[in-house]
């Protein structure tokens, strides 16, 4: 992606290509371990297990979604029992219209409660990943395309305190890295 | 111990002496070969076979739009319904293209909750024709109403008039249910895909990388991003796997709740749950036989693929025909005269009794050839078979619909139905809708989940301990 930013001098972070999914998981065990925080690996699929080589702990997505879901199922209840009961009392079915009406609102309390779960998801998704973000330093970084095709990327931005020019560098070359590339923003 | 452990180390468990299965992608395809291979269906020029079909199914779009022009602006007397059968083709239709949806929810969620791994070569494909076959489906009930411009009284709004909906009539249920299953199965299928289109814009060139790019949200596949949406995956499949369930049974509920003998019964949920899964394999495994030869997709839609949805369909029709019978032996076991009477007309007596034979023998006689794995494995034998589900399963329907309708409690109600031209002319206009939009899908988006396919090689386990001889094996392959 040709970027009239990539020109500027201050650099992004390094991108190192490792040879498969085991190098890369291997690589990301000592990156982890050398007390790094701000990097990534850049994978075509998610790696088993690479979470844990990582570092990283389970996704709290999933509170998210609760939220959405007791949204949901509360929003069906209070519309169906105020529109049934309180606003318009349809008397069919010989059905009665209080509280025992109730079975008679399950499906749709179950319908609103996955619905607004999905919501739930697709918004707390986005947020936890940080997307849409259409423009990113990695885009500069010819050798990056390869991570959705198949390549096995490690990244460590330049940001992290513990990152020095050359021993990071260093480092990645240490533990097994093909080609490193400079990436600037 | 310690010989056990190295033992296991030198060979990896998918491929350990008598448990080895079959792999999911043949030949040892590297990952640059399924992303080319899939990607380039996309971006290169479509096969003259793709055009011929392409061309035939936009007039069968134009005849579905002229119908319901001329139904709109003519009135619902176009259509050959009327007392006592007042649901005919139209409510037929939408059973037959919502039942057809579910197995692409239950290929996408279903499977991947039971840890199925080859679903990933399929479930692309199988939402994609979810998705379109319930905009099939939605049409039919919207214009059912009569006066299409009023639909939006479906929806709790407050109006000028002070009424509300009937929340408890299955009616409405229905519209909830149908309209939450087409979001949540475009949300499934919109996440599933931006991996890929992440791959399709780093591909791409010029405008198409911009719209790719677009709709790739800057997707960039770190392992931060992975890790939360693998969770969403998850949440989605675990969210569509009741969904799916409760759709049909509350499209059978349309019927169950009623008092129309015939449609009264307690089986109705489990029985359309099966019933629509079956249908649905059907036209799955028609749709995607074709794609697969025609794409040079062999490698990734193996013939285990096409056994195990056979198999399914073996299943799900036995089951289908579990219900058949025991609907019989429940009416005869009720006592109750109705009842009797109708399951009597509906095999014997009654004016429709060939809709029946010929339900049944598509559904549960066809099918029973899968038992033998010789017929999995002919692929014009499961071509041919798979079509005798869809048409037997658009029998289903009508059996179920409007012969119970001509037949109820009194002889003075019984009526005899059959659909004019315009309903006929809307039903074949949906096939071509449906063929069409499934047409642009292959034509713009990678029918195959690349990033999944890639998941399930064997040297995608992080453990997999001899890479190197399979990157030898893949040398070789590749020449």
């Amino acid at each position: 992606m040709s970027n009239p930013s990539s020109s500027s001098n201050e650099l992004f972070g390094y991108v190192a290509e490792f040879e498969s999914a085991s190098h890369l998981y291997h690589a990301a065990e000592k990156i982890r371990d050398a007390g790094f925080r701000r990097w990534d690996v850049h994978t075509p699929y998610p790696v088993h297990g690479m979470d844990h080589a990582m570092g990283l702990g389970k996704s709290w997505l999933s509170a998210i979604v609760l939220g959405g879901g007791i949204t949901g199922s509360l929003t069906a209840l209070v519309m169906q029992f105020f529109t049934q009961v309180t606003l318009y009392p349809t008397v069919v079915q010989d059905k009665p219209t209080n509280l025992f009406t109730i079975p008679a609102f399950f499906p749709v309390t179950f319908e609103l409660t996955i619905l607004l779960s999905a919501f739930a998801t697709v918004i707390g998704l986005f947020s936890l990943i940080l997307l849409p973000r259409w423009n990113h330093p990695l885009f500069n970084s010819p050798l990056f395309a390869k991570s959705t095709n198949d390549g096995f990327l490690l990244v460590i931005e330049a940001r992290d305190p513990k990152f020095k020019r050359e021993k990071t560098k260093e480092l990645l070359a240490e533990i097994g890295a093909g080609k490193i590339e400079e990436v600037n923003y | 111990m310690a010989n056990l452990s190295k033992a296991n180390a030198a060979v990896h468990p998918s491929e350990a002496e008598g448990v080895a299965r079959e792999p999911l992608v043949l030949n040892h395809r590297s990952l640059g070969w399924i992303t080319d291979r899939i990607c380039g269906i996309v971006e290169n020029r479509q096969p003259l076979i793709w055009w011929v079909l392409f061309v035939p199914s936009v007039c069968g779009f134009l005849c579905l739009l002229f119908s319901l022009v001329y139904l709109v602006s003519t009135g619902v007397g176009v259509w050959g319904m009327n007392h006592p059968v007042a649901w005919g083709w139209d409510i037929v239709n939408f059973v037959f293209w919502i039942g057809i949806g579910h197995a692409g929810t239950l290929i996408s969620a279903i499977l991947f909750l039971t840890r199925q791994k080859w679903r990933t070569s399929v479930n692309r494909a199988s939402e994609a024709m979810t998705l379109i076959a319930v905009m099939c489906a939605g049409i039919f009930p919207g214009f059912h109403v009569g006066r299409f411009w009023m639909v939006w009284f479906l929806a709790p709004i407050p109006n000028s008039n002070g009424i509300w909906q009937n929340f408890k009539s299955p009616l409405l249920w229905d519209v909830f249910a149908v309209s939450t299953y087409f979001t949540v199965s475009v949300i499934f299928w919109y996440i599933g895909l931006i991996p890929d289109l992440a791959t399709l814009r780093d591909r791409g060139k010029g405008l198409a990388k911009k719209l790719y790019g677009f709709f790739a949200l800057g997707w960039r596949g770190g392992n931060r991003q992975w890790r939360h949406y693998e969770m969403a995956y998850l949440i989605l499949a675990a969210l569509s796997t009741p969904l799916v369930l409760s759709v049909h049974s509350v499209v059978s509920f349309d019927f169950a709740t009623s008092v129309v003998p015939g449609w009264h019964t307690t089986i109705f949920p489990p029985y359309f749950v099966a019933g629509a899964i079956f249908g649905g394999f059907a036209m799955v495994l028609t749709l995607m036989l074709p794609v697969r030869k025609l794409y040079g997709l062999e490698d990734l839609i193996t013939a285990k693929h096409i056994d195990n949805m056979a198999k399914i369909i073996l299943l799900t029709g036995t089951i289908v025909g579990y219900a058949y019978i025991m609907e019989l032996f429940i009416s005869y076991y009720s006592a109750n005269a109705f009842e009797t009477d109708a399951f009597h007309m509906r095999i014997l007596s009654g004016p429709y009794t060939w809709a029946y034979y010929a339900m049944f023998f598509c559904n549960v006689i066809a099918p029973q050839v899968f038992w033998f794995k010789w017929s999995r494995h002919n692929l014009w034998m499961v071509f041919i078979v798979v079509n005798f589900v869809n048409f037997g399963m658009w029998f289903e329907r009508f059996v179920i619909i409007p012969t119970s309708l001509a037949r109820d409690f009194l002889p003075g109600q019984w009526g005899y139905y059959s659909a004019s031209w315009v309903e006929k002319l809307l039903f074949g206009g949906s096939f071509g809708m449906f063929m069409m939009l499934f047409l642009l899908f292959i034509r713009f988006l990678p029918v195959i989940a690349i990033s999944e396919v890639k998941g399930v090689l064997p040297d995608s386990d992080p453990h997999y301990p001899d890479w190197k001889r399979l990157k030898e094996k893949r040398r070789v392959a590749a020449k």
